[in-house]
């Protein structure tokens, strides 16, 4: 497996897969945790607590200010699962991480068919760090 | 990850824990990237002092009380307040204190309180083949294109993390065969133009290649001789806002391109556009949100930040005064200095413009009176400030926003 670990840490819940990238400047609400894209296709939903699978982050730098103040919060993702690297979502949740010692684990999969099945599951368990990487449906 | 002698003694508190701190953040955004090592810069231009929630305060704060300083000299962008003309910002006062702390804490770490989206003018001009650390989407198009000095599109955090070791992902922009043009956008029949008519087409060709060119550089070729470093500014600034250009080849005017195929590194690239008097009007006529005739609340000038060139083209353009509506130009506070110095901002207060410095009248609450359209010369101002200040916009050049702000309502020279 390709898979990389971003940002370290355990993580478990509810699925959430967005069919196209989000910019979390301008596009994510750190108050409510909700996509407020206008022209995002699930506009309105709610991403905290989920396991939240999309292919790639887009857009502005200032997102990671915008993931980082989610997770200060507590309404960000619990975890999120990107098909390639992206390194605003990894800056947001590795400041989080460092300012609050909370972990937001960020992974990229590398591999479409993989990162298909993962996103298809109703809900995952993520434990990221350095040496070991596991992701699977929680029993 | 290949880690320098320099690197190993960061990491090791050698330079203060404020380094080794920032340094890990600097290795696993490098990671995330695909860096195989680290670099040195030569500067950091920081985009730090704009408030997006506590979290930019308490990352910020930490390095402060780590007693960190930045090891490279270091610009700052624009924050939420005028600094200097504090009364301008009318704002909710609580942000408006957050952003004060911001923009006070980044001095307090050795950063130059530049407060300018454009340090390059006056203020820290790279050299040709520097390394650097540069946020700031416009300031980034400038410092490759216009220079040739080497910055991926840095941002949030990882800006100050760079200033405070000195140290900068080796990837990207910064390696020569990622530097070549990959399209041609070709331009014609503005052979002749003159000043006025190349600003308003360097903003056309910017928002073009921003739209269509994605990741992909361009060379363009046709740009007028009569373009100047303005004009370019504003191309990328334009660029930079349609779409996430990092980076332009000009043919003949910019310094990695003194011909198409030193552009492209002696590939034949293809042509992916040409583009003629029509379609750059159409594209100009796309940006504004009214149509001619439309009366205003204000005109805003200076995004990116006015130069002591732009300054010189609109001060004889002064004598239309009395204007009918405000008149806002935004500058870097060390051009201001110079302004009132030589006397020029006294003119231009007397004529009825004001003179904001340290922020934008796109990123804050400045512009009193938004019930009208806002007309501007800039296609940045155009693009965001709908969104950012939900206000009608319309584009124009300068000459043209001058006579409408005589008018009261859109006219053209």
């Amino acid at each position: 497996m390709s898979a990389r670990s971003l940002v370290s840490g355990k993580a478990a819940g509810p699925v959430q897969t967005l069919d196209d990238p989000l910019s979390f400047w301008g596009g994510f609400d750190s108050s409510s945790g909700k996509v407020i894209d206008r022209f995002h296709a699930q506009h309105g939903i709610c991403l905290s607590g989920t396991v939240l699978c999309m292919e790639r982050g887009r857009g502005s730098s200032s997102g990671a200010s915008v993931l980082a103040e989610a997770i200060r919060l507590g309404t960000a993702p619990a975890a999120i699962i990107l098909l390639d690297e992206d390194a605003i979502i990894t800056t947001g949740a590795l400041v989080a991480q460092m300012l609050y010692k909370i972990d937001c684990p960020v992974v990229a999969i590398r591999d479409r068919a993989e990162w298909r099945r993962l996103s298809a599951l109703p809900r995952l368990a993520v434990e990221a760090g350095a040496e070991r990487l596991v992701i699977t449906p929680p029993r | 990850m290949e880690l320098s002698t320099t690197d190993h003694e960061i990491l090791n508190g050698d330079h203060g824990p404020a380094a080794a701190d920032a340094l890990q953040l600097v290795l696993r955004f490098a990671e995330a990237v695909g860096a195989p090592r680290l670099r040195a810069c030569a500067s950091a231009h920081v985009d730090g002092c704009l408030y997006h929630g506590q979290a930019s305060l308490d990352y910020i704060e930490r390095f402060v009380a780590l007693k960190g300083r930045v090891k490279v000299p270091t610009t700052l962008n624009v924050g939420s307040v005028d600094l200097i003309h504090p009364e301008l910002f009318i704002g909710d006062s609580k942000l408006g204190a957050a952003g004060r702390r911001l923009m006070e804490a980044h001095v307090e770490l050795g950063c130059t309180p530049s407060f300018t989206c454009a340090p390059y003018q006056t203020l820290l001009r790279p050299r040709f083949g520097d390394h650097l650390a540069w946020a700031e989407s416009n300031a980034i198009v400038f410092a490759n294109s216009v220079i040739g000095a080497r910055t991926n599109r840095y941002g949030d955090f990882i800006d100050l993390a760079c200033a405070l070791t000195g140290r900068v992902p080796d990837y990207g922009l910064h390696r020569c065969e990622n530097r070549r043009a990959r399209v041609v956008v070709d331009i014609h029949g503005f052979e002749h133009a003159g000043p006025d008519q190349a600003g308003g087409l360097a903003v056309a060709t910017g928002l073009f290649i921003g739209k269509h060119c994605g990741d992909a550089i361009a060379a363009i070729t046709g740009l007028p001789r009569s373009t100047s470093e303005d004009d370019l500014k504003a191309l990328g600034a334009a660029a930079a806002s349609a779409g996430s250009v990092a980076m332009f080849h000009a043919v003949g005017l910019t310094p990695e391109a003194p011909d198409l195929l030193t552009a492209t590194g002696g590939l034949d690239v293809p042509v992916m556009a040409r583009l003629g008097p029509e379609t750059v009007s159409g594209i100009l006529e796309n940006l504004s949100t009214v149509t001619d005739g439309a009366g205003l609340t204000a005109v805003a000038l200076g995004t990116p930040h006015f130069s002591l060139g732009e300054f010189d083209r609109l001060m004889p353009m002064l004598d239309l005064a009395p204007f009918a509506v405000p008149i806002y130009v935004n500058t870097g506070r060390h051009e201001y200095e110079q302004l009132s110095a030589d006397g020029r901002a006294q003119r231009l207060e007397a004529a009825g413009v004001t003179v904001v410095v340290d922020t934008c009248t796109y990123v804050t609450a400045i512009i009193r009176d938004l019930s009208g359209a806002v007309m501007t010369n800039s296609g940045k101002w155009a693009y965001y400030a709908p969104g950012n200040l939900g206000v009608d916009v319309a584009f124009g050049t300068l000459a043209d926003t001058l006579l409408s702000a005589k008018a009261g309502r859109v006219v053209r020279a």
